[in-house]
């Protein structure tokens, strides 16, 4: 168990609040600019829970930890689940201001930890979910996850054989589970961002945000090109940022003009292998996500 | 026997007595381990229904709305969530229950695991029942014991009664060693049987039990990580203390049952002897509902003139070793009933004696017969102690296998299977 704080000093004190430096995220990584500001915009009165990935490691290995809030490790497959049991426990004791948010990667919530996830959002607890979404487990070295684009390579799908299926779309699966807020995010577009933590914070049941999240040793690219490849993800409309209430409303948040997904791919060594009638299907998918996208926007009237 | 108020349309039993001093009502063993946690004041119980031990949570479900304390009864969608977020109630502190069996408890197995390492006194009764494939609904002890390596202290009982008592106990032990409690009792024989089951007063248990406050826990105010990685040399000294405090378990729990003992009159010891005189020839040994009928197999072979003896154990881990070569000293022949098997090995009972004993010097050493009988709910009746008593006496010798009581001669029980 680790104390966070040198004892002459609190987080207040150092006028900065959010995780800590010597946490041991790679150059590039959006998880803990995100992390940062759920730190800053949640304060003091929260608790994290993170399941193995990379998180696991960025936070600090035992003593240490970055985070500067009470912090528990869970089993892969359980963030959602541990999350709950923690928001169950403060209510018992009477602290219900206490917020709890899950920091999982993709591979704890589109699979392993899928259906905690999925039963946390029909139960509708209060918590916030926060996935940051790389695409890969990165952690164990690049392996395809159901989060994985198409025809994208990792090492269980290389090159030579990507994988063939889509990304699972989670925007759809919450929807369907109705939970009160549901919001697509990425760095780039950091304000939105963090106008969807605030929001998160506010409202009550269950919560989530799906982060697209850089990842320069898993895309294959130059960290200095991170922030550019989470705006061209959106630009692209490979990685729209809209949100979901209630599984009801849905509302796209960013609109710019469209750039061909070829500029996406073209800063990355996962897309190097792709063959131009790889990258027109993907052209083509992403035209029909979008198309799909702005008719739940317009409404079911 | 004293009224209570009016009894729902299930006839759970799942009313307060109206008068506060112990009075005994008619209840299953299931709806005794809801009485239990109860009583104890849980603070968070999470589960997921699995036959036989379904009957725990909806007696629970009735229960727990007549607290006068805030809790949380989660209706989580697996075992395995049922126990994660038990790992995360237990961090901020609340009292946290479960029940499970069988498949149940084994989708539970990597989180079991996690609760002991975490240092969680989590209290959970699994009913036991045996485990596919092929599908069995019936009474065998092969899912907890091959939890028998995840740090959990368990507990057989082998009445009701009982096994109201082992759950307050539990947690009383649990918190202090900071661990965590499986009570475990017998499908149906105990879980759907009823019985006059005595109900302890709030008050005692208030006495006995007082709330749960951590050392460490999850505190805004004070900041700490729990379980991130640390150095191995770290992480070996955790796990030697967690085998330092898990056999700190067995004082605690003689002295809690002790104290249970000065306030209700019951106690529950880890290890109970019936019949261990210096003519004893073979000691039986039993857990479970299974020592009950062993007992009566006890007095019937003792006007038959067969000088057996019993020791009931109710401890499986920490495992009473001491205890027990305490209480055989002098007993010549011991023979382990086990309803589990350790596959390509022996019973897990059997293997659990003869390593207590194996430190013994070799003529002082019993001679240890292992028996498997109860698989799958086969029915466990006085006659198979009987044939099981007189297979050891007749032998000087135990089998170098341990022996499936369906073998013995005498026993006609499962013969056309054994056959095939």
């Amino acid at each position: 168990m680790a104390k966070f704080l040198p004892k002459n000093k609190t987080l207040e004190e150092l006028e900065r609040p959010g995780i800590y430096p010597g946490h041991l995220a790679c150059a590039g990584c959006g998880a803990t600019p995100a992390t940062q500001m759920i730190r800053e915009i949640f304060g003091k009165n929260c608790i994290f829970v993170v399941p193995a990935g990379c998180y696991t490691i960025i936070d600090g290995a035992w003593p240490y930890s970055s985070s500067g809030v009470p912090f528990l490790h869970c089993a892969f497959e359980t963030a959602a689940a541990t999350a709950s049991g923690i928001k169950a426990g403060l209510n018992a004791l009477g602290q219900n201001d206490t917020q709890v948010v899950a920091i999982a990667g993709d591979g704890g919530t589109f699979d392993i930890g899928f259906q905690a996830l999925s039963a946390a959002a029909e139960r509708n607890e209060d918590i916030f979910y926060f996935c940051y979404d790389n695409e890969a487990y990165m952690n164990t070295g690049i392996q395809r996850s159901s989060a994985t684009p198409l025809y994208a390579a990792t090492t269980t799908t290389p090159a030579q054989t990507p994988k063939l299926q889509p990304k699972k779309d989670m925007g759809f699966v919450m929807a369907g589970h109705r939970v009160p807020y549901f919001a697509t995010a990425t760095l780039a577009f950091h304000e939105d961002l963090k106008e969807k933590i605030k929001k998160a914070k506010e409202i009550k049941g269950f919560r989530m945000i799906h982060y697209f999240s850089s990842c320069p040793t898993g895309w294959k690219a130059d960290s200095r090109h991170m922030v550019a490849l989470t705006r061209l993800a959106v630009e692209s409309r490979v990685f729209p940022l809209y949100e979901i209430f209630h599984g009801e409303r849905w509302v796209i948040n960013q609109n710019p003009p469209q750039t061909p997904v070829e500029k996406y791919f073209e800063l990355q060594g996962r897309y190097k292998h792709l063959s131009p009638e790889q990258k027109a299907v993907i052209q083509k998918e992403a035209d029909k996500n979008w198309q799909r996208l702005t008719k739940l926007a317009a409404g079911f009237n | 026997m004293p009224k209570t108020d009016e009894q729902d349309k299930k006839g759970t039993g799942a009313t307060f007595p109206k008068k506060m001093e112990p009075v005994p009502i008619v209840i299953t063993g299931n709806q005794a381990v809801a009485w239990g946690a109860f009583l104890a004041k849980t603070q968070v119980i999470s589960a997921y229904p699995i036959t036989p031990q379904t009957t725990i949570i909806e007696a629970l479900a009735e229960l727990m709305p007549k607290a006068d304390w805030p809790y949380r009864f989660m209706t989580v969608e697996s075992e395995h969530s049922a126990m994660a977020s038990l790992i995360g109630s237990s961090m901020a502190a609340a009292r946290s229950f479960t029940a499970t069996s069988s498949q149940g408890l084994l989708l539970m197995h990597e989180l079991l695991h996690w609760a002991s390492g975490a240092r969680l006194p989590i209290v959970m009764a699994n009913v036991n029942r045996a485990i596919a494939a092929p599908w069995c609904l019936w009474s065998d002890q092969q899912d907890s014991l091959s939890q028998r390596d995840t740090g959990w202290a368990q507990i057989y009982c082998a009445t009701a009664q009982e096994a109201l008592d082992a759950v307050i106990l539990s947690f009383r032990v649990a918190e202090e060693i900071h661990l965590p409690f499986m009570i475990v009792l017998d499908a149906f024989t105990l879980s759907h049987t009823a019985e006059a089951v005595l109900i302890p007063s709030p008050e005692q248990v208030r006495e006995f039990l007082p709330p749960y406050k951590p050392p460490f826990k999850l505190d805004v105010n004070e900041p700490r990580a729990f379980g991130g990685l640390p150095k191995p040399e770290f992480y070996e000294a955790v796990r030697q203390r967690l085998d330092r405090d898990l056999k700190k378990a067995e004082s605690a729990w003689t002295s809690a049952q002790a104290s249970w003992r000065d306030l209700t009159g019951r106690g529950l010891e880890a290890v109970e002897t019936y019949c261990l005189e210096k003519d004893t020839e073979v000691a039986i040994i039993a857990s479970g509902a299974a020592g009950q009928t062993a007992h009566a197999a006890v007095d019937r072979m003792r006007e038959a003139s067969l000088k057996a003896g019993l020791v009931i154990v109710r401890m499986f881990r920490p495992f009473p070793s001491s205890r027990l070569r305490e209480v055989l000293a002098g007993i010549p022949k011991i023979e382990v009933v086990d309803r589990a098997f350790s596959w390509g090995h022996k019973g897990i009972w059997t293997e659990s004696i003869q390593s207590a004993f194996y430190s013994l010097k070799e003529d002082e050493r019993p001679k240890i017969y292992g028996y498997i009988t109860g698989m799958g709910g086969v029915d466990i009746t006085v006659k198979t102690f009987e044939w099981i008593v007189r297979h050891a006496i007749s032998r000087s010798e135990p089998e170098p296998e341990t022996v499936w009581a369906h073998d013995i001669k005498e026993n006609t029980r499962g013969k056309v299977l054994a056959k095939k």
